[in-house]
């Protein structure tokens, strides 16, 4: 590697880095605009044409702001706690190829940061490293409020990990690659999302209950946790809260955008042709993160206890059947050719229709009614 | 020495470094998070051997689970909250079997390489290899591990399970 | 070898930019801001009642412990998915039949959790079939 090349990949770096910083701030206006639009209220009017400046200006305030370290704190822990919930969210974004290439100074610069053989297991790693900004930041406060929240949050999101595992592993029979390049090229022909589309709706429910959004937000939930783990966190190390959480958001959009949504494919005129992919990579990711402002403005925050039923009892069955039903619909007609599997799916099927219809009759009954 | 070596050598330091605060630190969560600097040390050495997918499995199931399961038990139990500390005072029983257990595995190295220059040929294992592998070679042992699975599984059960009169 | 690390160096650069940025960001903040703590504002957040810590012994629901457990045991399930899926084409019939029989067996623990009361999170408590049983019991009985 010469000096140009250094240059090149620390101009990527820092690009990768600023661009997520703009997203995130254009993303948290467009959120409130959006919910506001919803509600038929202005949102942010003041800092900015139409309030555009609106993050960068509650970032300038926080900056300024008192930092509280709780009497009861663990200091050491209570301060590292903010950058730990950062940093995975950036990192699992590096592996994101958000469009094609660009030739300058006569090298080729890919427009994405690293593509290492394991690409998705990279991204479940930094998910599953989040929990610990989590855990770490509510123990170490010192207080019930934030111990609660973590405990609960956590438990949230190690549930919903393995729902979003599984829909991954669908997509990988498909692809036959970890790599996300690699998950891209396979979707020239056809994007994901229409033969993975049951993965497509578990993963993207799943993303939701891992960036703790609504209506999976129960780490926040301000009626009975105040605001959960962060509860004593004030200033900029709230901030760096606030901006892991959406740097997540853009993350699992990213993911979903790579997987099921043929990454930053599609039609293309001829002109400047390393443009296209970026604009049609940011147009789906804007897409995904529309659909989850939609999905907080329609839906009330779901009970504790069913989020976790969701998880384990809905979200998990059905991404291991899907996941052997992919695995069948792959191989099988490989080995007895197409009629009799379309004739055994058919009846596999049925098979399915009538257990839905017997579950709820071979259910215990409530204890209730044991005395009738 | 190469910069492999070099780099093994940095993280072999930080790994054991953490090890030993692990049993040193007085409050049980600081000794879970020096314990996850020793696991991700592991991981990063894996990775450095070229088990790229390996190094981020234990990454993913030490790190990212079995530790935040240490957690969870601690909050669930007695975790001091802030700075109370928590302590055991016997030491040396479990420092003596530690002793053993390091000098068994020791001896076992040593019975293996010897002292000569245990220089293995690394190569970048894929994903697909590990696959291959586990699924044609190793799928007695594989299908066995759902067995172990299935026994943990009802173990956790179990345990959770309070018996009420 | 060199390549497959090779692809670690931008994400190590990302991280010590990110670290950059955080650190740097909360040392400024440091420095700007003001400082003026008072026992009350240093007190745990407890909604204007007096800080009481949770009973010291059976702080949480048992059940978040089960969860963390279960976790890993499906975790560790998923891990072995990976490689599986990125082979399986070539593994066939015979990878599919392993697979399954593999899942068949979790399934067969799935089960009995579920049974077991190990999903439910309603709040008469971790064993609803339990209750349920002792329920019966107190019915015939009485």
């Amino acid at each position: 590697m010469d000096l140009l090349d250094w240059a090149l990949l620390l101009g990527r770096v820092a690009v990768v880095f600023a661009g997520l910083l703009v997203t995130v701030m254009l993303l948290i206006w467009m959120e409130r605009k959006v919910i506001a639009d919803m509600q038929t209220r202005m949102g942010p009017m003041r800092a900015g044409p139409r309030g555009v400046l609106i993050t960068l200006a509650d970032g300038i305030k926080l900056f300024f702001k008192e930092g509280i370290v709780p009497a009861e704190a663990d200091r050491p822990v209570y301060l590292i706690a903010p950058v730990i919930a950062m940093l995975p969210a950036f990192l699992a974004f590096a592996v994101i190829p958000f469009g094609t290439s660009v030739t300058l100074f006569g090298r080729e610069v890919p427009f994405q940061l690293a593509d290492p053989s394991i690409g998705i297991l990279w991204v479940l790693a930094m998910a599953s490293l989040g929990v610990y900004g989590i855990v770490l930041a509510g123990w170490s406060s010192g207080s019930n409020y934030p111990l609660l929240g973590a405990v609960r949050s956590s438990a949230q999101i190690i549930s919903y990990e393995i729902g979003m595992s599984l829909a991954l592993v669908a997509v990988l029979m498909y692809s036959g690659s970890l790599r996300l390049s690699e998950i891209v090229e396979a979707q020239a022909r056809v994007w994901n999302v229409i033969p993975q589309f049951p993965a497509f709706v578990v993963y993207l429910i799943a993303g939701l209950a891992e960036t703790n959004r609504p209506p999976f937000d129960l780490p926040e939930a301000e009626s009975e946790l105040v605001a959960g783990f962060h509860t004593e966190y004030s200033g900029i190390r709230f901030a760096l809260f606030y901006l892991g959480e959406y740097v997540n958001t853009v993350t699992v959009a990213s993911v979903a955008v790579t997987l099921f949504l043929g990454g930053w494919r599609g039609p293309a005129p001829d002109v400047l042709p390393w443009v296209w992919p970026l604009l049609w990579f940011l147009a789906k990711v804007l897409a995904v993160v529309y659909g989850y402002v939609w999905v907080r403005a329609t839906l009330p925050r779901i009970r504790f206890d069913r989020l976790m039923a969701f998880g384990w009892k809905v979200l998990i069955p059905f991404g291991l059947v899907w996941v052997l039903l992919t695995g069948a619909i792959v191989v099988l007609p490989d080995v007895y050719g197409r009629g009799p599997v379309v004739a055994g799916a058919a009846v596999v099927f049925g098979a399915l229709v009538l257990a839905s219809v017997a579950a709820p009759l071979l259910r215990p009954r409530p204890a209730a009614e044991v005395g009738r | 020495m190469t910069a492999q070596e070099y780099a093994f050598s940095v993280l072999a330091l930080l790994g054991v470094v953490a090890a030993v605060r692990v049993v040193t630190a007085r409050n049980v969560v600081h000794a879970a998070l020096y314990l996850v600097a020793t696991l991700a040390s592991v991981g990063a050495a894996y990775l450095l051997l070229g088990a790229e997918f390996v190094g981020w499995v234990q990454i993913l199931i030490y790190v990212g689970a079995i530790v935040i399961l240490f957690l969870f038990g601690l909050m669930l139990t007695r975790a001091p909250i802030g700075r109370e500390a928590l302590d055991n005072p016997g030491r040396l029983v479990p420092a003596l079997i530690a002793l053993a257990v390091l000098a068994g595995l020791v001896g076992l190295l040593l019975g293996a390489f010897g002292w000569g220059d245990p220089r293995v040929e690394l190569a970048h294992a894929p994903t697909g290899v590990v696959g291959e592998s586990l699924f044609r070679r190793y799928v007695l042992p594989f299908e066995a591990v759902s067995f172990v699975l299935l026994a943990a599984l009802i173990g956790a059960i179990v345990l959770s399970r309070k018996d009420e009169p | 070898m060199r390549g497959m690390l090779g692809e670690y160096l931008p994400i190590a650069l990302l991280a010590g930019l990110a670290l950059l940025f955080a650190v740097g960001s909360l040392a400024a903040s440091a420095l700007l801001r003001p400082s003026r703590p008072t026992p009350a504002k240093l007190a745990p957040y407890e909604c204007g009642i007096e800080p009481v810590r949770l009973p010291a012994g059976e702080r949480f629901s048992v059940r978040f412990y089960l969860v963390a457990m279960l976790f890993i045991i499906f975790d560790v399930e998923v891990i072995f998915l990976f490689p599986w899926a990125v082979a399986f084409r070539e593994l066939g019939l015979f990878g599919l039949v392993e697979m399954a029989v593999f899942l068949a067996l979790v399934l067969v623990a799935y089960v009995y959790v579920w049974r077991g009361g190990g999903l439910d999170w309603s709040a008469e408590g971790p064993r609803p079939r339990a209750t349920h049983e002792r329920a019966r019991e107190v019915v015939r009985a009485g």
